[in-house]
Formats: C-alpha cells, structure tokens, sequence
C-alpha cells in the first residue's frame, strides 16, 4: 500500500510534458509525473492553479497543446473520453453527473449496455454491482432512485459507476466537499480498500488535512507549473501551504472575544423550503456584538434559507426577527441594508456583483439611491468613482481601475471590493455566507482577518461555513444546522470535529422538540 | 468550434467587422439583384438615389424613419432590462387609438390637443404593455409570448372599432376613423413636404431616453436588472417595480409611434396605419446595440432602406421585397460582426 513498495513496477499513468493554453493564459505548462499501481496522489492547488484543466486533459475533455498521457504503456489519444474511459479511467466529478430521476442500477449500467441487448444480463449486472459494493464498502440500496439518496450516497454510486466500467484509476475532484467527516471517512476507507485491490487514486483537493491523510504523495501545482512533489509523511501542512502560495503564510488567530449585547435575536422561527432547500424550523439564534457565531453544517440544510433571511430575502412564516430588541416588520433586502445589515452572499458571481458592471457601478449597488451616489434620481458619477476608489484603496482590490469590468477580476478581488463595499457601511451586524470558498489562501487570509476586525470593533458577524477549520479557527460561539434545525450553541473550545460531525450528521437533535 | 473571449478588440476589429458584415449584405443583395436581372451596382445606386439623392426624397426617408426611432427606442429599453417586448405594434395601434380619441371626440382647441393626444397615446401604451409585464413578474408567465398575442387583439379589437362606433360616416364605406381637426395635426418641420414635427419628437425622444439611461438612478436599475436580475434583488433594487417602470417607458415610446403617424402625417385611423413598424423596431433597436442615440442613426438606414427600394423598384423592375432581404441579412451579418468583435473563433 505504501508508494515505496508499489512503485516498483511500471507506472500505470505517465503524464508528459502537458501544456494547456487559453489565449494568453497558460493553464497548465510542462506538467509530468507518474502514477503507481496502488498509489494515491493528492493534486493540491489553489483555485486556478491548473488542476482541472490537468484532469480534463488527462480524462479527454480538452486536448493539450504539447504533452502526452500513457495508460498502461498506450499513449491516449488526445481529445477522446471514451479512450481514457476504455483505457481504465474513472472520473468522479465534483458535481455528480447522475439521473435523478433513475435507479441506481439504472444509473450505473447507463452507457454500458448494448441496445439490442437492453434488459438482458441483468441479472450478472447486479451480482456484479453487489460485489463491487461488498468489496470496497460502497453500501447503496441499488433499486432507490437517485432523488431519494444522500449526498455521501451518490458519491457512492458516480464511484461504483466507475467501477463497474473496471476502472483501475480513479480521479476524484474534490470530493469531500460536500461530505460530514464521517462520510468523508468511510471514503477514504473505500479508497484504501481500492488500493490494497490494486488501484490507483488520483485524490484532487484544497484541504490540507484530508491530502495528508489519504494520500502517499502530494504533488503541488501553481501556476500552472508543478511546484513540488513531496512524499506526504515527510511534510506538513504548513509547508504544503507555502509550497501551494509560494509565499510564507501566518494563519488568522482571533484573540479571545468580549461579546456585548445581542444585536440580532432569532425566537423560535420558521420559513418555508424553496425548491429543493429545505426551510428553517424553530430557529433561535442570538447574534451578539463582538462576537463570531459559527453555523456549521453540510451543504444544503438550511444555511441557504437562513441567509435569505437575514439578509432580507425571505419572511419567516412562524416565529420572531429582531434587531436591536426592535421587532422586524417590514423586510426586505433593502430594509435589512437599512438596519444595519452588512451582507456577503455565498454567490459573489451571481448574487454579489454584476458581472458586466464596472467597479464602480459594483461599488454602489446597496447605496446608489442615496446621497452621494445620487441625488434626487440623479447619478453622481464622480461621487460613486470616489467611492469605488475608496474601497480599492482601502481593502487592497487589485484592478486596472475602477472602470474595469468585475468580470475580469480574480475571486479574491470580487470578493474584497464585496467585503469593502459591506464594511464601509459599518454593519452592526455581518452576515458572512461562505465568504472565503475558492479563494486563494492570501486572499482568504485577508478576508478572515477582516472579520475579526470587524468583531473587535463591536458587529456580530454569523460565520456560516461548510468548512468545519474555518469554523474551528474564527468562531467564538458554533451553532450545527441539520435539516433546518439549529443546534444550541456550544462555545469556542468546547467542541472537537467529530463531535461537530455527530451533530452536522443529524445526531443530538431533539426529535420531539 | 469554440468561442474565445476578447477583452479589449482593436479598433480595426470594431470598426472593420461592422463594415465587412454591410458588403456582405450587399453581396447578397446584388446577387439577388442579379437574378432578377439587374445590374447589381445600378440597384443599388438606385437605392442610395431613392434613399438620399433628392431632398425630397431625404425628407421621405426622415419620415418613414420617425416611428421607426420611436418604436426602436421602446424596444432598445425594454430588452436592456431583458424585458422581451415584441408588442410594440400593438402599443403603437394602442397610441393611434388613443390619439384618434382624443381628437375627434374632445372639442378643444388644437395647441391643447396636439400634447394631451400625446399624453394620452403615451399612457395608453403603457397600459398595454403593463398586463404582460405584471403576468411575467407576478406568476411567470413569458411575455415573448403574451406580448406578441396582444398584437393580434389590438389589431383586431381596432378592427371591429372602425368597422363599428369608429368608423367615418363620411368615409364611403372604407374602415377609416374620423380624422382629427387641422388643427390638431403636428405641425409641419419643412414647409410643403410631409416631414413633421414627429421627427423632432422622436429625436428629442432618443435623447432622452439616453440621459434617463446614463444619468439617472432608473437607468441605473434597469441596467442592473437586465444584466442580473438576482444580484440587483440581493442589492435591494426593486426588481418588480423597475420592470413595471421599463414597461410603461417602452410601450409610451412605442405609442408615440402612433401618435405621431396619426397627428403628423395620416390624420386619422385605419388598418394599414402600421405596416410592422412595431416588428422593424426589433431590427432597428438590434442594430443600434440597443444604445437610444445609435437608434436614430440605425431607423435613418432601414428607412433608407424601404424608401430607396420602393424608388429603385420603378426604375429597375427588381421588386421590392429586395429592401427585406437585405434588411435581414443586415441584421444577421451585424449580429455576427458584433459576436466576433467580442469573441475569437478557436479550432478545438
């Protein structure tokens, strides 16, 4: 299982020489590196840094400019899924590509089948799919349909689809991030499983624990280069940090907190789900001045409904919002930015900028109805260009100026001129909605500092993460939110990740509540 | 094939792109010519003659270009807004009605009517294309479609109006409305043509739907509603009420249309008052990129365009659906030259 042993024999993978270019931008340039049977690699990289053009590459999505790729000795053609596929490539996606409106069975032998043979052979199809399960540990009802599975479930299934097309290298793009650590867990079993069966694993991530947990070696891409190829018990996760920055990091270290009154209350409040997210039930949350409340969870259950409503989108339909001991009434986006609300949205393409609008036009979005933007239906351009310009200045926006487009800035600036244009409002209250997911490590730095900063100047800022170190490191107070349902608050120290996982998992909600 | 985006075009790029895509549509144009039998460079010369060689007829094509720039302006800041409003037709019949109203059935004197036939036809527009845009923001409905069957019901519902309380008694029995007092009528721009005060209107018009664009707050939000309607509700731009907004400008733009073609050049109402102005307003708005001033310059050359083939028809016997065509094609080769100002084509 160790890559010294297995290492031995001929490679099963040999990337050479991979060079990708977009326009000006070269997204992968002069990458090689070699696969062992039975060998994990964790690809670790920021946003950017080229790893999913490298597995678009290596799996036939896109065709490389120079380079090539060798499965088993064969060279693949350029250009082909099929031929990575036939060659014994698995791919799981980070978003799955599943029909939801089909079994598990279905989804598994879609593709594999011949036509003229449909519904025959199904019978060895499924004693098939029960032992690849009972082999690497990959329980799934295989008659539920998709819709009605988990999110850990379906991984299972886009795994067992690889499988079943005998799939002797696996390439997983993040695929913890949207797992409890439990499920995270039982996959990196699964994953063991399937290397002491002889495969190969190639493990694509931006967590530093998870990379040094599963995988045997870890190659650092920046750049678009390989910027280092270290064996993973000879490291840690500061030096892969740096090697991935290419620049020393200091870690955010919030100082202990002084938490004064609470300035949003939350009494016992539901809403109702929209589409797929579920709403909020019996909600009670206190957000108190100069202090960081965490709201850990697994994507998708609840975080969503109770950003929209503190942030104005949604109306409670039971139960009680609050701000300042005032009773909320009238609410909208609009109402909240009034009361003091900074908000950053979990979408800063598409909720938090507009894309085609300049910096400046950004800049103003919340206040363009009021002096100095404008002025009686009038626009002050120049006041908006100040303002834009303000912003860049003070919170570090690196940009051609603020007459540039935002579509042509990096998340990390997006994300800045959003930070900025909240902060300068002086919110008493902040709701920060994943506000550091695809940054770059400098830039996630940045913005958590700036949280804290805002805490000890007296906001109360809701953290809501899917990330459970982010919450560990920044929150003074943790609420877990499963299915809706807030868990009591459990203060900074008191609570270890598995235990964090035991409740985002659903465990220790009073049912009968 | 694919696409791959360019920041910052040369100005040969933005420049020489649009002007390739008008001798393409010549191309096409002459070699339709050539079918018909005709020269080719003499059609066309007679088409620019037609278009521009006389000052008549350069005073012919301002006035066929006058509701063109209304309807191309209704249309322009309907879809900055991504509000698809293909109903100008009917907002423009909606105007005429109203303006017909007005004048014929209200006794006061004609400096008070020419403005309130004006209001009128605006609010009358605007109420038209209030029902679609309420349908779409309240329950979803797509108003590509509600807007485009309202063209039906008011042409039809005008229809019954002239054949029935509308129709002239003195009419000889055609379905022609009463026509409004002289008056009442716009008043001439260049003695002893048919140039009207409308053309001054719907300059001013484009002007004014440029600064509300540019300078005001309500251009700021229909702007920010077009480009992303869910990020201006996370901003706190009323989503709902800028639609409604959007849509009481356009369909009074729209109407305008009517209003001048009744008070200015027609004085009264009949079926064939429109012949699509509403629907050439859609090409004339694409052409200008949907920018207000840009759509005076864009009305001027589809204008042109109908009024020299019409001219180039008698003389050269080549029909004058040539003047569609060529419209068409303008519009598709601009809108290809637009797309590849903004993106380069990339093999694989």
């Amino acid at each position: 299982m160790t890559s010294e042993t297995a290492a031995q024999g001929d490679p099963v993978l040999r990337l050479s020489g991979i060079t990708k270019r977009f326009g000006a931008l070269v997204a992968n340039d002069g990458i090689s590196f070699d696969l062992a049977r039975g060998e994990v690699i964790a690809l670790l990289g920021e946003n950017g840094a080229g790893k999913t053009t490298l597995m678009n590459i290596l799996f036939g999505h896109y065709s490389a400019d120079a380079g090539s790729v060798e499965v088993f000795g064969q060279t693949l053609p350029p250009g082909q899924p099929g031929a990575a596929l036939k060659a014994g490539v698995g791919m799981v996606h980070q978003h799955f590509t599943l029909a939801d409106n089909m079994s598990v069975m279905d989804n598994i032998l879609l593709g594999t089948e011949p036509l003229w043979r449909l519904g025959l052979g199904r019978r060895a199809a499924r004693a098939r799919v029960a032992a690849l399960s009972r082999d690497f540990g990959l329980e799934v009802d295989p008659d539920e349909t998709i819709a009605a599975l988990s999110v850990g479930e379906r991984q299972r299934v886009e795994i067992l689809k690889a499988l079943y097309r005998d799939a002797k290298i696996l390439i997983l793009d993040e695929p913890t991030a949207v797992l409890t650590p439990q499920e995270t867990n039982a996959l990196f079993l699964t994953l063991r499983k399937a290397v002491a069966l002889g495969l190969s694993v190639i493990f694509i991530s931006h967590k530093l624990h998870e990379v040094m947990a599963i995988s045997s070696r870890v190659l650092v891409l920046r750049h678009g280069r390989l910027a280092g190829s270290v064996v993973a018990a000879e490291t840690d996760r500061q030096k892969l940090a740096e090697l991935m920055v290419g620049a020393e990091i200091t870690p955010p270290a919030p100082s202990k907190a002084t938490p004064g009154a609470p300035l949003l209350v939350l009494d016992r409040v539901a809403t109702e789900p929209q589409g797929q997210r579920p709403g909020l039930h019996d909600v009670s949350l206190s957000l108190r001045a100069g202090q960081i409340t965490g709201l850990a969870g697994v994507s998708g259950n609840g975080q969503g409904a109770l950003a929209d409503l503190l942030s104005g989108l949604a109306l409670p339909t039971e139960g009680s919002l609050e701000i300042v001991g005032e009773r909320v009434t009238g609410w909208s986006p609009r109402a909240a930015i009034a009361a003091g609300i900074g908000r950053i949205p979990e979408d800063r393409h598409r909720t938090g900028t507009i894309a085609d609008f300049t910096l400046t036009e950004n800049a103003i979005l919340e206040t363009y109805a009021q002096a100095p933007a404008s002025r009686r239906g009038w626009m002050d351009w120049r006041a908006a260009r100040e303002r834009a310009e303000d912003i860049i200045a003070q919170y570090d926006v690196r940009c051609p100026g603020p007459q540039t487009r935002i579509r042509l800035l990096s998340g990390g600036n997006m994300q800045k001129l959003i930070l900025g244009r909240v902060l300068q409002g002086n919110p008493r209250v902040i709701i920060a909605n994943q506000p550091v997911r695809g940054l770059d490590i400098g830039a996630v730095t940045y913005v958590q500092n700036q949280l804290i900063k805002a805490r000890d100047a007296g906001a109360a800022v809701l953290l809501i993460s899917e990330d459970l170190d982010e919450i560990l490191t920044l929150s003074d107070v943790i609420h877990v939110i499963s299915e809706g349902r807030l868990s009591r608050g459990f203060p900074r120290g008191t609570m270890k990740p598995a235990d964090l996982g035991q409740w985002m998992a659903g465990q220790g909600f009073d049912h009968a509540a | 094939m694919r696409l791959e985006a360019i920041e910052n075009p040369t100005l040969a790029r933005s420049l020489g792109l649009p002007v390739l895509a008008l001798v393409a549509t010549f191309m096409v144009g002459g070699f339709l010519a050539m079918l018909a039998g005709a020269n080719p460079l003499l059609t066309f010369g007679l088409i620019v003659k037609g278009a521009v060689g006389s000052k008549f007829a350069l005073l012919e094509t301002l006035n066929r270009a006058t509701p063109l720039i209304f309807t191309g302006l209704a249309v322009a800041v309907a879809f900055r807004a991504k509000l698809w409003n293909i109903g100008a037709e009917a907002q423009l019949y909606a105007g005429a009605l109203v303006t017909i109203l007005i004048g014929t059935k209200l006794a006061l004197p004609g400096p008070l009517l020419i403005p309130l036939m004006g209001i009128g036809a605006m609010i009358a527009g605007g109420v038209v294309l209030l029902g679609p845009v309420l349908l779409k923001t309240r329950l979803g409905v797509d108003e590509v479609v509600t807007t485009l069957l309202f063209n039906f019901i008011m042409l039809l519902l005008i229809s019954m109006l002239l054949e029935g309380p509308l129709k002239d008694p003195m009419g000889m029995g055609w379905p022609k409305s009463e026509a409004i007092p002289r008056n009442a009528r716009l008043p001439r721009l260049v003695e002893g043509l048919r140039l009207h005060w409308g053309f001054g209107i719907a300059i001013l018009s484009a002007v004014v739907v440029w600064v509300v664009q540019t300078r005001t707050t309500l251009g700021y939000e229909i702007r920010a509603v077009g480009l992303n309607a869910e990020a201006a509700r996370f901003a706190g731009i009323p989503v709902g009420a800028v639609m409604v907004k959007t849509a009481l400008l356009s369909g009074g733009l729209a109407a305008l249309a009517g209003y001048s073609e009744v008070a200015g050049l027609k004085g009264n109402l009949t079926l064939d008052l429109s012949p699509g102005f509403g629907y050439t307003g859609i090409v004339v708005a694409m052409l200008a990129l949907l920018n207000p001033l840009g759509v005076i310059v864009s009305a001027i050359f589809v204008a042109g365009i109908f009024v020299g083939a019409d001219g180039m028809s008698r003389a050269a016997e080549v029909p004058t659906y040539i003047a569609d065509i060529l419209l068409a094609c303008a519009l598709l080769f601009m809108v290809l030259a637009i797309l590849l100002t903004k993106f380069r084509v990339r093999k694989g």
